[in-house]
């Protein structure tokens, strides 16, 4: 079958548009125009350009994901069109990107879920690089505020540290977080307030605040007590429709939320 | 941009991470550089487990795991290596913990472990509980508390900086030249930066996108690998390549042997558990090499699912619970990519292109090595899926890749941070961007009616998963040996679309292409010269394993002519060859 695949394309070498563009969730970029050629790059007479829909019609299976369908056009189409991946399987997190107006993982979603208008644009709220990458270094640096690793002065024993399956249990759900930034990108509040930690630098903390092996919570809810911290959450939960791991990240949040609230109490 | 370092880490998997910690840890001053972001990295995508002999739920010894080691990889294993690989995998694997791993547990709170092909009680009794697991997510992990500790250390990190070249000084590697550094793409605006070293570990990971249904990232493309062939360094064991018996029909994603480890089965078009009649013993837990084969029979025997070629995997028995809590991630697999529902059907698999058992030489302290008498090159290092010690011989057992990444990443660490205690910094080298530079442009620079890079990668994959695949036959060698010669020729004349110099992916991947293809030239030309079957090389002009004539390691130097063929001893020390049935 064909599908219409829309990509919003930028290139920043070419085009005048700085790349700060700001998407809302579903809704085109400022000024985005509908082009369905590009103009060769200086040509004479070319219009202003800035971000931009391209439309390419691409032949697929309904079992394709969309990740098939930008490498298609890359190989068939057009060279230049540049978006981040790795494993192509869900698991390296390098190709969450809008797609039909939700923060996903190229390489899981399916063309039969979508149907056949596609359109494809990079994450929303953090700055474009280039077509569908997107600058991930403030959303690392989030990640990295929180402390994001087991803190344990203690003398480490010669065997392993025991942990009973039910305090296993607690802080599962949270290890199994990627770093997409689905999640963080997809959250008005991230939006409206960029210096928010965001939903994705909780999960991570979580994880290891509510380990049992731990004894680092105080410093880091402290942190997440900040005014960037977890009180930013409207618990809107678009981070849990958007976590292509399925976390139940507004849970999470409350979670570190009560937690902090428990302690001040 | 030149930026001068004590020592230097190329990929951010789980060895690169484990050497930048314990560089980190001996105060060196070290950098990582990475063509992904670290949390990226392959071996986040490992599910099953990694072995080590903790006897937390039955009795167990590294002894009982040397041996499977060493007979998984039919002999081929170099049992110095193996030694230390299952010994160390029982410290390394406590050391995971301290740092806060989040294994599975044992009710009474102790690491949990569970069954893995291969692995088993008192020399290939009976599978044995070894491998160590948090769910099937044990390599994401691995690789996410790696990279915390290196966050909580303060290792330095250039991520989306492509390694394009190696540096020595002193004349290449042959001549007695050291290692001095590496010269690297920086993805975000296409400079060259070139980054002085003592020492120089590479942790590039595996090269499996040269194979058309694989299980390999799109990122695994054997830069470090093909890097040290074309500066003269030999590669070792190159066609021995694994599939793995149970990826999804026609994409090649894994779905981890776990699944076979908890009790799934595979199943014909008969219905019958076929591996009764290949490996009697072990059944579905068979080491990969014989259980992949063993597919391609029942298949090529019409007993393929519908007469096509796929089996089935059947997890139906095993229960909501053991699904939904042990094997999750494979679950949603099969729902995603198949549309299949595992509690209520059996899942279509095949084999897929999944690891390299060889690669750049080194010995067991991960330095690597350039002859057959262990001349060390000195100030390089590798480890990792791209360094051949050899602990996996002619076929790796189920999880030893990570125990492999974890021992010997462990391993390059302190030893890297010995030898930068010792040496000089090399002096800046007058232009050393400008060979590499040079290629790139010409590629950047091409007319647009040159080959294309989707095209010659396509049928590159095509005819090493065609003629190089899990059955091997002389004929179908020297064909797909005059095809890549072919390919690599035309390499010569790609021509990309993308001018640009911001993540000019097009480029890169153009580059990348000319990796995998010498990769496969090498890997051809060993698979040919091989006349015996051996793990997993298996040749149907000669099926039997040759001890007299072939116990021995193959090194492919890069020639005039293409590869030229030397080898090089096994180390036997505890376990003479037997011949291999499980």
């Amino acid at each position: 079958m064909d599908v219409k695949l829309r990509i919003l394309r930028y290139d920043p070498e070419q085009d005048d548009e700085p790349a700060s563009l700001t998407l809302a969730a579903g809704v085109p970029a400022a000024g985005a125009a509908e082009n369905t050629t590009r103009p060769a790059a200086g040509a004479a007479g070319a219009p202003v350009r800035g971000p931009r829909w391209v439309e390419y019609k691409v032949s697929v299976d309904p079992m394709d994901r969309v990740l098939d369908l930008l490498i298609k056009v890359k190989a068939d189409q057009d060279g230049s069109l540049s978006f981040r991946r790795s494993c192509g399987h869900g698991i390296c997190g390098s190709d969450a990107m809008m797609i039909n107006g939700r923060n996903r993982l190229a390489c899981r979603i399916r063309v039969d879920q979508l149907g056949k208008k596609i359109s494809v644009a990079p994450l929303p709220g953090l700055p474009v690089v280039k077509d569908l990458i997107v600058d991930m270094n403030g959303f690392f640096g989030k990640y990295r505020s929180v402390k994001p690793y087991l803190i344990n002065d203690q003398p480490e024993p010669e065997r392993e540290r025991r942990q009973s399956p039910a305090d296993r249990a607690i802080y599962d759900d949270t290890t199994k977080c990627i770093l997409c930034a689905a999640c963080t990108s997809s959250c008005p509040s991230f939006w409206a307030r960029p210096e928010y930690v965001g939903p994705a630098a909780i999960v991570q903390a979580h994880r290891f605040i509510f380990d049992s092996r731990d004894e680092g919570s105080g410093e880091r809810l402290e942190i997440l007590a900040d005014e960037n911290g977890v009180w930013r959450c409207r618990t809107i939960f678009n981070c849990v429709d958007a976590c292509p791991r399925g976390i139940n990240i507004t849970r999470a949040i409350l979670e570190v939320s009560s937690a902090i609230v428990g302690r001040r109490g | 941009m030149d930026y001068p370092f004590d020592a230097i880490v190329v990929g951010a998997g789980g060895a690169g991470l484990w050497a930048a910690l314990e560089l980190a840890r001996e105060g060196v001053n070290a950098a990582v550089l990475t063509k992904l972001y670290p949390t990226r990295s392959h071996t986040g995508t490992a599910q099953g487990g990694v072995c080590a002999a903790l006897g937390n739920l039955e009795e167990d010894h590294w002894e009982w795991h040397m041996f499977d080691t060493v007979k998984g990889g039919d002999y081929l294993v170099d049992q110095d290596a193996a030694e230390v690989l299952a010994r160390e995998a029982i410290e390394t694997v406590i050391e995971l913990e301290h740092m806060g791993l989040p294994f599975n547990r044992t009710p009474d709170g102790k690491i949990d472990q569970r069954r893995f092909g291969g692995h088993t009680s008192n020399y290939g009794e009976a599978p044995v509980r070894r491998a160590c697991f948090a769910a099937d997510r044990t390599g994401h992990m691995i690789l996410q508390t790696l990279y915390q500790q290196c966050i909580k250390h303060g290792v330095k990190f250039f991520d989306e900086f492509q390694v394009v070249d190696l540096l020595f000084e002193g004349g290449q590697p042959d001549e007695g030249g050291r290692a001095a550094g590496v010269v690297a793409h920086r993805l975000a605006d296409g400079q060259l930066h070139t980054f002085r070293a003592k020492a120089v570990l590479l942790a590039t990971g595996g090269f499996g996108r040269m194979f058309r249904i694989t299980s390999n990232a799109h990122s695994l493309t054997g830069d470090g690998v093909a890097l040290c062939y074309r500066h003269g360094i030999p590669l070792q064991d190159m066609e021995f390549f694994q599939f793995h018996p149970t990826g999804i029909v026609g994409i090649g994603i894994l779905l981890s042997e776990a699944a076979r480890g908890e009790g799934g089965t595979l199943l014909n078009d008969k219905g019958e558990r076929f591996m009764e009649r290949y490996a009697p013993k072990l059944m579905e837990l068979a080491p990969r090499d014989m259980v992949s084969r063993a597919m391609y029979q029942e298949i090529r025997a019409g007993r393929g699912i519908g007469g096509k070629d796929y089996l089935y995997l059947d997890v139906r028995h095993l229960g909501r619970k053991v699904i939904e809590e042990k094997l999750p991630d494979i679950t949603d697999f099969a729902r995603i990519y198949q549309g299949v529902e595992p509690l209520k059907e059996p899942v279509p698999v095949q084999p897929t292109a999944h690891y390299a058992m060889g690669g750049i030489p080194t010995n067991v302290s991960a330095e690597v090595v350039r002859d057959d008498k262990g001349t060390v090159v000195p100030g390089l290092y590798a480890a990792g899926e791209c360094a051949c010690v050899s602990v996996h011989g002619a076929n790796r057992l189920g999880t030893n890749s990570l125990v492999d990444l974890l021992v010997f990443g462990r391993r390059a660490g302190r030893q890297m941070a010995r030898y930068a205690g010792k040496v000089e910094r090399p002096m800046p080298i007058a232009d050393a961007a400008e060979p590499v530079r040079a290629e790139l442009e010409a590629i950047r620079s091409r007319e647009a009616s040159g080959e294309s890079v989707a095209v010659i990668r396509k049928e590159l994959q095509d005819v090493m998963m065609d003629n190089v695949g899990v059955y091997r036959e002389g004929k179908l060698l020297t064909e797909a040996l005059a095809r890549v010669k072919e390919l690599r020729a035309r390499h010569g004349r790609i021509a990309i679309t993308d001018c640009g110099s911001v993540f000019n992916t097009e480029l890169l991947e153009a580059h990348e292409l000319g990796y995998l293809l010498d990769i496969a030239l090498v890997t051809v030309t060993s698979a040919l010269a091989r006349t015996e079957s051996r793990g997993a090389h298996s040749r149907e002009d000669y099926p039997e394993r040759d001890d007299k004539k072939w116990l021995k390691h193959t090194l492919a130097y890069r020639g005039k002519d293409g590869p030229s063929l030397r080898y090089k001893q096994v180390s036997i020390t505890r376990f003479e060859p037997k011949p291999r049935t499980y």
